[in-house]
């Protein structure tokens, strides 16, 4: 058990050291812009700041999982996803259609107290999600269509939808910008907060839904039928299993945790959707759900690092003078890596797992265009 | 005499030297070698053309080869025998630079050799034809043989017209009849087989080593690469034929050497040998060939198909308006090449697929409608051909793969919670009374050999109240042993009552185990024999022409 957890750590693991080895290079590279000269230690003295500044303090905590929340979530999605063979990689319009309907329904029961008006907006965003999901998830099923194509459209579309409805029938009247009314009661409760930092109920939301999901895939018949369809399609229907529901119901249930995530940014941070809402946890959880191996516990300390990157990225660029953009240029190596893993076993003479890491066999297979249509 | 090894030396000399100058001008076609009998006559006297000494090679855990020796001498036809995971493919491996051995030689010609790499293979005149043909279906032939060793005019561009010549003198001069301009795709298994060797032969290989060429043809075209095979090794070619059918070793073979568990255990020509004694040196035990079917005691219809028709993925109707019966407690077998429509008839028997027209019925219920886990439930059990594909999930572990078909109910489980305990409980107690060996229930069903994956299929399938078993190819690369096993498993269960229906393109099989033997072609169950008289040549000829109406009718 702790052999093959260690297995499967390897490869992330590998990616995240050749990622901060990379980033070392950028930083030292630019150091002479910040410093005026080239700088060996700017690296260190950069990477102390990014970790004091997301674990060094409750504050720094705090941000921390603020950030992941919706990372776990979004994560989950696309990971729950790999696991059924399909690249999900429109868990970023499903967060946002998600995050619309909580905003919307939030708005519409603001005055009612919070235990109905809370459950009453999440719900919105957790049907809307869903609903959004089972879009590429039917249209795979019955027509073949790739879901890659159509969940990468279904993002442009969603943005439109925001666009529109923001501008539109949900505008908050008196607003100095375009934006939907104030959530109201139906805002997640803060459960610790320093000055100037909260740390919103969200969190056991995402925190809750790891052991859920985990269940579902490893101890009930559903989720061995949605791993038995991923791993092998075939063997599924000789089994008599039903890929085209299965197919369905996976994409429909990432798009419920995607617009979970979506929902508790909107119910738990901002407290209002803008018309032009900045996000990228959609794809964000993408990365989230290569390094985590696609494994629900794997995806939570993924969520928590990246959270961690940005939480303390802005002390990073205080003490170190570097970017917050610095992070995603990690984030972008890393995923670069693990997606091109052979690169990293040849760096590292890993040898190559028996039948190869699933998930990204998904990602390569479902752009290589060779579909498993049922 | 000695005039006469002086001459053979000679005429290999001379013939090594032609081969030489064919590499480094490979666009002339190089004269036959006419003395070549001569070499076939001589060849005990000569030095082998490979040799290996004392290979060892290990893997965590195994010894996959123990001081191998093995000499092929020019112009010989060499079979390796040994089952699955006996080390026949390390071996060859090694010789085609896939692998290093721990220790050993391996001498071409006398000389040793170290080989780094398949392309390395090549270039010393030792070629592959693997089992799974490494073809692209879409490009022609000539472009095919040309793939990794591009001839071009100008830099850059394929010079197809050359190749092409190449090819068509090649073919002409070994009796191949294949044209280099068609396409891959489009022919029989049988001519891209022949691709295969001439892609070989294209490379000038000297050693050309055919992993088991026979499991996917017909007997009339296992005769014709017979014939080609004689051929090639009448020309000096060295073949190593690798192989685990026994008949047609001692056919072909001018020498046998059997492997078991990483070790030579025996060599042997034709002559001062049989089948069951190769049999028991490939096992390490007596085997017997044929497992002794017994009478049968056939009952009422239980698979009744009425007038079916099937299409394929395609649209094509590759079944058409069949009919046949299958008797509790008997077997029919369906012969007949590949591609003829088996597929689909057995996917639809079993719920796999939607036929267009006619009925199944199972036990007097029409079941046509059906799909494949209501027809689990109702006792029809399936064993696929490609046990890869759909019989196992090969990440999965042994306990999964054992509930793979009825891990929804109890026991294995309870609304929609896994009862872990009694899929464990169950695997445990599979594994112990089907033998299979592995060292626990928990490791990837990918880990098991061949044999052991084909008991797990068998395992989960056989092991309960059973009206009707579908058996398609059940043995196919399997090794004696367990073929065998899976024999007296089918027997049993016939036996016990159950109909079954097997259909498989290895004809022996169909031949030793059915009551009934129907052959199929194109679509259509062209006739009904009896499995105890039906001969061999008669049922492959309607395996190739679908009999006499057919070949009057096409001529």
């Amino acid at each position: 058990m702790i052999a093959r957890a260690g297995r499967a750590l390897i490869l992330p693991a590998s990616a995240l050291v050749l990622a901060l080895v990379v980033g070392a290079i950028f930083v030292i590279a630019s150091s002479p812009l910040i410093t005026g000269e080239v700088d060996w230690n700017l690296p260190l003295v950069a990477y102390l700041a990014l970790v004091k500044g997301s674990l060094g303090s409750v504050s720094g905590w705090i941000e921390t999982l603020v950030n992941a929340t919706p990372l776990i979530l979004a994560g989950l999605s696309v990971g729950l996803c790999f696991k059924a063979g399909l690249f999900n990689i429109g868990a970023q319009g499903q967060a946002l259609v998600g995050a619309l309907a909580a905003a919307a329904a939030g708005a519409a029961v603001a005055g009612s107290p919070p235990v109905v008006a809370i459950p009453i907006a999440l719900a919105a965003g957790f049907l809307a999600g869903g609903l959004y999901g089972l879009i590429p998830g039917a249209l795979k099923a019955f027509t073949g269509a790739h879901e890659v194509v159509v969940t990468i459209m279904l993002n442009y579309v969603a943005i439109q939808i925001i666009a529109w409805a923001i501008t539109g029938p949900l505008q908050a009247p008196g607003a100095s910008f375009a934006r939907s009314p104030d959530v109201g009661s139906a805002r997640l409760p803060t459960i610790l907060a320093t000055a100037g930092h909260e740390l919103h109920a969200g969190v056991l939301l995402a925190l809750v839904a790891v052991p859920i999901i985990y269940w579902i895939l490893a101890r009930s018949t559903v989720g061995f039928e949605i791993r038995t369809v991923g791993a092998n399609p075939d063997a599924a229907r000789y089994a008599g299993m039903r890929p085209r529901f299965l197919t369905m119901l996976t994409m429909s249930a990432g798009g419920v945790l995607a617009g979970l995530a979506g929902s508790a940014q909107i119910l738990g941070v901002t407290g209002y959707m803008p018309a032009a809402y900045a996000t990228n946890v959609g794809f964000d959880a993408i990365t989230v759900a290569l390094l985590g191996r696609a494994h629900p516990v794997g995806i939570l300390f993924a969520a928590l690092l990246l959270g961690g990157l940005r939480a303390g990225a802005p002390a990073m660029q205080i003490e170190a003078g570097i970017p917050v953009q610095m992070i995603d240029v990690l984030q972008a190596v890393m995923l670069f890596f693990l997606t091109a893993d052979i690169i990293v076993r040849r760096i590292f003479r890993l040898r190559k797992v028996e039948g190869g890491v699933d998930e990204l066999q998904t990602v390569s297979r479902t752009y290589g265009g060779q579909t498993t249509a049922p | 005499m000695p005039s006469g090894i002086a001459r053979s030396v000679h005429c290999r000399r001379e013939g090594l030297s032609l081969t030489d100058r064919r590499t480094t001008d490979s666009a002339t076609p190089a004269a036959p070698v006419t003395e070549a009998v001569t070499i076939e006559a001589d060849a005990h006297v000569d030095a082998p053309a490979l040799e290996m000494r004392g290979i060892t090679k290990r893997y965590p855990g195994v010894v996959a080869n123990d001081r191998i020796d093995l000499e092929v001498r020019p112009g010989e036809i060499h079979a390796l025998l040994g089952e699955n995971g006996a080390g026949k493919s390390t071996l060859m491996n090694i010789l085609y630079g896939l692998a290093t051995p721990d220790e050993g030689q391996v001498l071409l010609d006398g000389r040793e050799v170290r080989i780094k790499g398949p392309s390395d293979a090549i270039a010393q005149g030792i070629s592959m034809v693997h089992q799974h043909f490494m073809l692209v279906p879409v490009l022609s032939v000539a472009e095919n043989i040309m793939l990794g060793e591009e001839l071009t005019s100008i830099p850059g561009f394929l010079d197809t017209k050359a190749a092409s010549a190449r090819i068509r003198d090649l073919s002409q001069r070994f009796g191949f009849d294949i044209d280099p301009e068609e396409r891959v795709g489009r022919l029989s298994v049988g001519s891209q087989q022949r691709v295969e060797i001439l892609k070989a032969l294209y490379r000038d290989a000297r050693i050309l080593v055919l992993d088991e060429p026979t499991a996917v043809l017909t007997p009339q075209e296992t005769t014709e690469i017979f014939g080609v095979l004689k051929r090639l090794a009448a020309e000096g070619h060295s073949i190593i034929f690798i192989s685990h059918k026994l008949y047609e070793v001692l056919e072909l073979a001018d020498r046998i050497t059997v492997i078991r568990r990483g070790k030579v255990v025996g060599s042997r020509t034709p002559a001062e040998t049989n089948e069951n004694e190769l049999a028991e040196l490939m096992v390490g035990r007596a085997v017997s060939l044929v497992v002794d079917r017994g009478e049968s005691h056939p009952g009422d219809p239980m698979l009744s198909i009425d007038r079916l028709t099937v299409r394929n993925d395609r649209g094509r109707e590759t079944v058409h308006e069949l009919s046949l019966e299958v008797r509790a407690g008997e077997i029919l077998g369906i012969a007949g090449v590949a591609g003829n429509g088996q597929d689909e008839l057995v996917e639809a028997v079993v719920g796999l697929r939607k036929p267009t027209q006619g009925t199944i019925r199972l036990d007097g219920v029409d079941i046509t409608a059906e799909g494949a886990r209501s027809l689990h439930q109702l006792g029809v059990s399936y064993v696929p051909a490609d046990r890869h594909r759909f019989g196992l999930v090969l990440s999965y572990p042994l306990t999964d793969n054992l509930v793979l078909t009825d891990y929804y109910g109890p026991p294995y489980a309870r609304g929609f919670v896994r009862n872990e305990r009694a899929i464990r409980a169950q695997a445990v107690e599979a594994i112990a009374r089907f033998d299979v060996r592995t060292p626990s229930a928990d490791v990837a069903a990918g880990t098991l050999s061949g044999g052991n994956q084909q008991k797990l299929v068998v395992a989960r399938e056989f092991d309960r109240d059973l009206k009707l078993l579908v058996l398609d190819q059940p043995t196919r690369g399997l090794d004696v042993g367990s073929i065998e096993f899976i024999h007296r498993q089918a027997i049993q269960k016939r036996d016990a009552g159950t109909a079954i229906l097997l259909v498989s393109a290895e004809l022996d099989e169909v031949l030793e185990l059915s009551d009934r033997v129907g052959v199929m072609y194109r679509g259509r169950l062209v006739e009904i024999l009896d499995g105890r008289t039906a001969d061999r040549e008669h049922v492959g000829l309607l395996m190739a022409t679908g009999g006499r109406e057919k070949v009057s009718a096409e001529s």
